[in-house]
């Protein structure tokens, strides 16, 4: 938003339509972003309003038309007062409307999937198609009360309230939120996407030209909404490496003690860069275990895939609670305790699951309360039907959540 | 940097007593406290008047306890009226702050107030203004266009009614005791959980919710059953006046969707008050299922707003053309068209989340085929105009600006239907330009217009056009000044619900913005001033035909303002606009053979109801158990009570409506000489 005049480049019509003495100060970045997929969205709105106009302009002239020469004052027009129907009329009212949706309707299904955030870009720019060789940028959005951090794990850097990346090369954000709902939206860069706690949702875009712009959050999350911006800075390669090397020089590390300092509510944080990041960091926030010893979500649904813990899961509840009071900085800590996790390491995951199958599902049919269940008066070590045990790499991808999926 | 930018919200250990309240749940906010204090000065004022001049007989015998659709119909429109001051004291405020908020300035007014202003300003305009104005309009006209003496359950709408006031009455009392939700109108989860949002703010919103909510699913079963059962003689459903169509289907959507609202806010009230996890983050909850839940309600909503004043534009553009409505049979089936389709678009609100391509666009398709029949509508109103005598009286003028105002409206509504469109502009400032330009353009106008409409009818007077005029040229450039600034924000990417801004160059759209808000501010004093000088000059502007627009329908055949019986004869229906045709075939008013009238008995059970449930809602609100208990149980014990009231029904005597009767034809042909 704080681009220059010069490359104002408005479509004719919207441009028609805005106040022309004011247009000075006005940088619709909707519709002239720098981003490739930023641009074929505002082209969509340009198109669709241009395809609409077709029926909108005639329906306004006429009203006015109508509205006027058929005042009561005007003696010398037509007066037909039992009129009331024509076939051929009421079939071109229906049907214009209905030819121009169809139209519209086709060019949003074409438009829906071509533009899906979650595809992965097939042109960073017209007539420039992506290749193999273009590898696309991961970078790890977060939002927290009320900042975002940016987490590159192929530069092992993360930042604070500054998204910097290569001009023409495709990124690929994954995004989430530590708390509440937010949405991650830079207007020049393409649309939004929400970002949601426990969820991952997934942005491709791309940058066609340098420059600096802003991004925010563009969902209500609360008492710091207002502040919840960043700066983006798009840069030609060689300045993003220099710009990884500063972030790298540094020194400070980002894991999961500081990151949990990070994450208390704050506003207005000033932009900070971090040397390293902790590996895993980003899917430890994904599913709600960045708590040391807190049991992560891909893991507990991977029990419950497995027919759950049974009566020995109740004990160990407080190691899903995540939206204590603590997290968002109000209330006491102490109260909130939790029993360590037990089963987050991949390998022993799958050692506990046996286990846990083997101990409690009990499907035998109930007899009543207080009468001892068929088979003996506790619990049966009873296999059901035998299942064809997973790798543990299977079963934390099965944890993954994905609102597409 | 780190600060602690939630206000201290824990209050002292709740007491048994007492609950969470205590002293500190008092306004200390020198704009709250000083609203406070003016309300309750003119509070007591108010009151101090109403036992100066012994009105409270009146008012308790003639209104409060009334079971005739007329009055309950007028005092909806005055809860609506006044429930829409306080909105729109909401909106200036947030016009102020945000012109304010440019380069480092904080406004005047913090995150705290100012993100409890906004969430107030929709929950206020939609459930307890718009729906107001669209029930109150319905309880008074339906019954009168379908030849009825009242609808089918009287009892229940004067309870319809209390329970819509008795949640408006908990919104209200947030702003002094406690605080409202700081969590947007639809306070979607997690930020609407307890852990989030831990004071009593959504708690008013949950219960201010339930309770309004019993109100309008009632009012709808009322007036589904008084459209299907009432509808005199000969009126079949193709027969049946346009705005009696719309409230049908409004009233159908109202019952199938409220439901919903219902569970929703319940699960939501389960997750606050006893630790379920259906829409928090931990053990599983979605939040993804809230929003879906409250929108699969929400969408309909928006088609229960503005289906019934379609109708209105329908009877108005038809009376004052002179001319029968163009196309009534497509009309109609416009109309259940959309009733249906309203139910299969809500995902549009939310493309954002992270739908696939093929469910965004099955989506978005269904939205934008909406807009067929609506057009449908649009052009059936132009051809009614089609070879018409239009007289411009005000409901007229409200209908053009509506008919220009609405299109722009639709469109841009059609752009948002458009997947990656709404990717750019989802939570924009365009979105808020849209559904104000649907809403103001469609559904406020049409309010305008059917009061101007229906005024005379009500009161026997007709409403000041001079003052009228001066409203409705102050509102309608005001509405156009005020909000196309906001379509351009939205184009230059400015997000919803911002506080402060850092960008100057945007200062001056909302600076424009402001200036359009104060136009309408002059638009509703003209439009208060209007309705003051109406009735001062109420002789002068007397209307004793009946029939002051040469109207088409029905409620144009009795007296204004009808009988309590309104009509003494139930008339026979032979055309689909019966009294023109009555007119017309020039038939006479019967003069005698007048039988006693059944009418139902006022009763004061509607008021205690509701008065227990809002103390109920109170003590929910502030987790004083025990009260919550007791008015639980009182209002079970009130309500049983209310089935041992054997006086239910009374006579109006023949000789009563004969009198009555007499009197009118003398006014009649004292008219007519």
């Amino acid at each position: 938003m704080s681009r220059s005049m010069t490359r104002l480049r408005l479509p004719p019509a919207i441009a028609a339509a805005c106040l022309l003495p004011l247009l000075g100060g006005c940088n619709m970045v909707v519709l002239d972003p720098a981003g490739d997929v930023a641009q074929q969205q505002g082209d969509l709105v340009v198109i669709s309003t241009l395809l609409m106009l077709i029926i909108i302009v005639p329906v306004m002239a006429l009203t006015g038309y109508f509205a006027w020469k058929y005042r009561a004052a005007n003696e010398t027009a037509t007066y037909k007062p039992d009129w009331d129907h024509s076939t051929q009329l009421e079939l071109a009212i229906w049907a214009i409307p209905l030819l121009i949706i169809i139209c519209l309707g086709a060019v949003t299904w074409v438009g829906t999937h071509l533009l899906d955030p979650y595809r992965p870009l097939a042109r960073t720019a017209p007539g420039q198609a992506v290749t193999e060789k273009d590898k696309p940028l991961e970078v790890q959005a977060v939002a927290l009360n009320w900042k975002w951090l940016f987490i590159y794990p192929e530069q092992g850097i993360a930042t604070v309230n500054e998204l910097a990346v290569p001009e023409g090369r495709p990124l690929k954000f994954r995004i989430s939120s530590s708390s509440v709902m937010n949405s991650f939206y830079v207007p020049a860069m393409a649309g939004q996407i929400y970002a949601m706690p426990g969820m991952e949702t997934k942005l491709h875009a791309v940058f066609n030209e340098t420059g600096r712009f802003t991004g925010f959050s563009a969902n209500y999350s609360g008492a710091g909404f207002s502040n919840m911006r960043f700066g983006v800075r798009s840069l030609s390669p060689q300045d993003f490496a220099q710009w990884t090397a500063r972030a790298r020089s540094q020194g400070q590390t980002l894991n999961r003690a500081t990151y949990l300092k990070l994450e208390r509510p704050s506003e207005k944080e000033p932009v900070r860069h971090y040397a390293r990041v902790e590996p895993d960091l980003f899917d430890r926030i994904v599913n709600l275990c960045a708590e040391p010893g807190k049991m992560c979500m891909h893991d507990m649904m991977a029990i419950d895939a497995r027919g759950g813990m049974g009566l020995a899961g109740l004990h160990n509840v407080r190691q899903l609670s995540y939206d204590k009071h603590a997290a968002r900085g109000t209330g006491d800590t102490a109260s909130d305790r939790y029993i360590a996790e037990n089963c987050t390491n991949p390998e022993l995951l799958g050692e506990s699951l046996k286990r846990i199958e083997d101990r409690v599902i009990d499907l035998s049919s109930l007899t009543g309360a207080g009468l001892p269940r068929p088979g003996g008066p506790r619990f049966v070590a009873r296999k059901t039907s035998p299942q064809p045990s997973r790798k543990p790499s299977e079963l934390s991808q099965a944890g993954t959540t994905d609102p597409v999926s | 940097m780190s600060t602690d930018a939630v206000p201290s919200t824990s209050a002292a250990e709740p007491t048994f007593l007492f609950g969470k309240l205590g002293w500190n749940s008092l306004p200390h906010d020198p704009i709250v406290l000083s609203t406070m204090v003016v309300v309750i000065i003119g509070g007591i004022g108010l009151l101090a008047l109403v036992t100066r001049y012994k009105l409270w007989g009146y008012l308790w015998k003639e209104w409060f306890t009334t079971v005739d659709h007329k009055k309950i119909g007028i005092m909806y429109m005055i809860l609506g009226l006044v429930m829409f001051l306080r909105g729109f004291a909401d909106a200036i405020m947030m016009r102020l702050q945000q012109v304010m908020a440019f380069g480092g300035s904080e406004g005047y007014l913090n995150s705290h107030h100012y993100d409890q202003i906004f969430t107030a300003h929709g929950v206020i305009m939609i459930f307890f203004v718009a729906m107001p104005f669209i029930t109150g309009l319905m309880n008074y006209v339906v019954p009168l266009q379908i030849g009825a003496r009242d609808v089918s359950f009287p009892f229940l709408n004067n309870f319809s009614f209390w329970m819509t006031t008795s949640g408006a009455v908990l919104t209200m009392a947030s702003l002094f005791v406690g605080e409202f939700a700081a969590t947007g109108w639809l306070a979607y989860p997690p930020l609407s959980g307890i852990a989030y949002s831990p004071s009593v703010g959504v708690d008013y919103y949950i219960w201010a919710l339930q309770i309004a909510g019993v109100g309008t699913t009632l009012s709808g079963i009322n007036l589904i059953v008084t459209i299907l059962k009432m509808r005199a003689p000969g009126m079949g459903l193709m027969k049946m006046p346009v705005f009696t169509w719309t409230s049908l289907c409004a009233n159908i959507l109202i019952v199938a969707s409220f439901p919903v609202l219902t569970a929703v806010l319940a699960l939501l009230t389960l997750d606050r008050y006893v630790g379920t996890n259906f829409f928090t983050n931990d053990f599983g909850g979605s939040s993804m299922m809230y929003v879906n839940l409250i929108w699969i309600w929400g969408h309909p909503e928006v088609y229960i707003l503005i289906l019934p004043l379609f109708g209105v534009f329908s009877e108005v553009t038809s009376t004052f053309s002179g001319k029968k409505l163009f196309g009534y049979t497509s009309m109609v089936y416009a109309t259940v068209v959309i009733t249906i389709l309203s139910y299969v678009v809500w995902l549009h609100h939310f493309f954002t989340m992270g739908s696939g391509a093929s469910v965004n666009s099955f989506f978005g398709i269904t939205t934008m085929v909406i807009s067929i029949p609506t057009g449908a509508k649009l052009f059936n109103w132009l051809f009614t105009m089609y070879r018409g005598r239009i007289r411009y009286e005000l409901p007229m003028m409200w209908t053009v600006a509506f008919m220009l105002t609405f299109t722009i409206g639709g469109m841009t509504g059609v752009l948002l239907a458009v997947p990656p469109a709404d990717f750019v502009l989802h939570n924009s400032l365009f979105l808020i330009a849209h559904f104000h330009n649907v809403i103001i353009g469609g559904v406020l106008f049409g309010i305008f217009a059917a009061i101007n409409y229906w005024w005379p009818k009500a009161f026997g007077f007709k409403l000041d056009p001079f003052w009228g005029k001066v409203s409705f040229w102050c509102w309608v450039p005001g509405f156009w000044v005020a909000f196309m600034p906001l379509y351009v924000l939205g184009l230059m990417g400015v997000t919803r619900r911002m506080r402060v801004f850092d960008d100057p160059s945007l200062q001056i759209w909302f600076a424009i913005a402001a200036v359009g808000a104060l136009m309408i501010a002059a638009g509703i004093a003209a439009m208060l001033i209007q309705f003051a000088v109406s009735i001062w000059k109420r002789e002068a502007l007397a209307e004793t035909t009946g029939d002051p627009w040469n109207g088409r329908t029905l409620e144009w055949a009795t007296s204004s303002p009808p009988p309590d019986y309104n009509f003494a004869f139930t008339p026979r229906i032979h055309a689909l606009d019966a009294w023109y045709d009555m007119k017309a075939a020039g038939v006479e008013h019967p003069a005698e053979g007048y039988k006693d009238i059944h009418m139902p008995s006022n009763t004061g059970a509607g008021v205690i109801l509701a008065g227990i449930s809002t103390v109920a809602g109170f003590a929910l609100v502030w987790h004083i158990w025990w009260l919550a208990g007791l008015s639980m149980v009182g209002l079970i014990g009130a309500a049983i009570a209310h089935t041992f009231n054997y006086k239910r029904d009374f006579h109006i005597p023949a000789s009563q409506v004969a009198a009555t009767e007499a009197a009118r034809l003398r006014q009649l042909q004292a008219a007519g000489a």
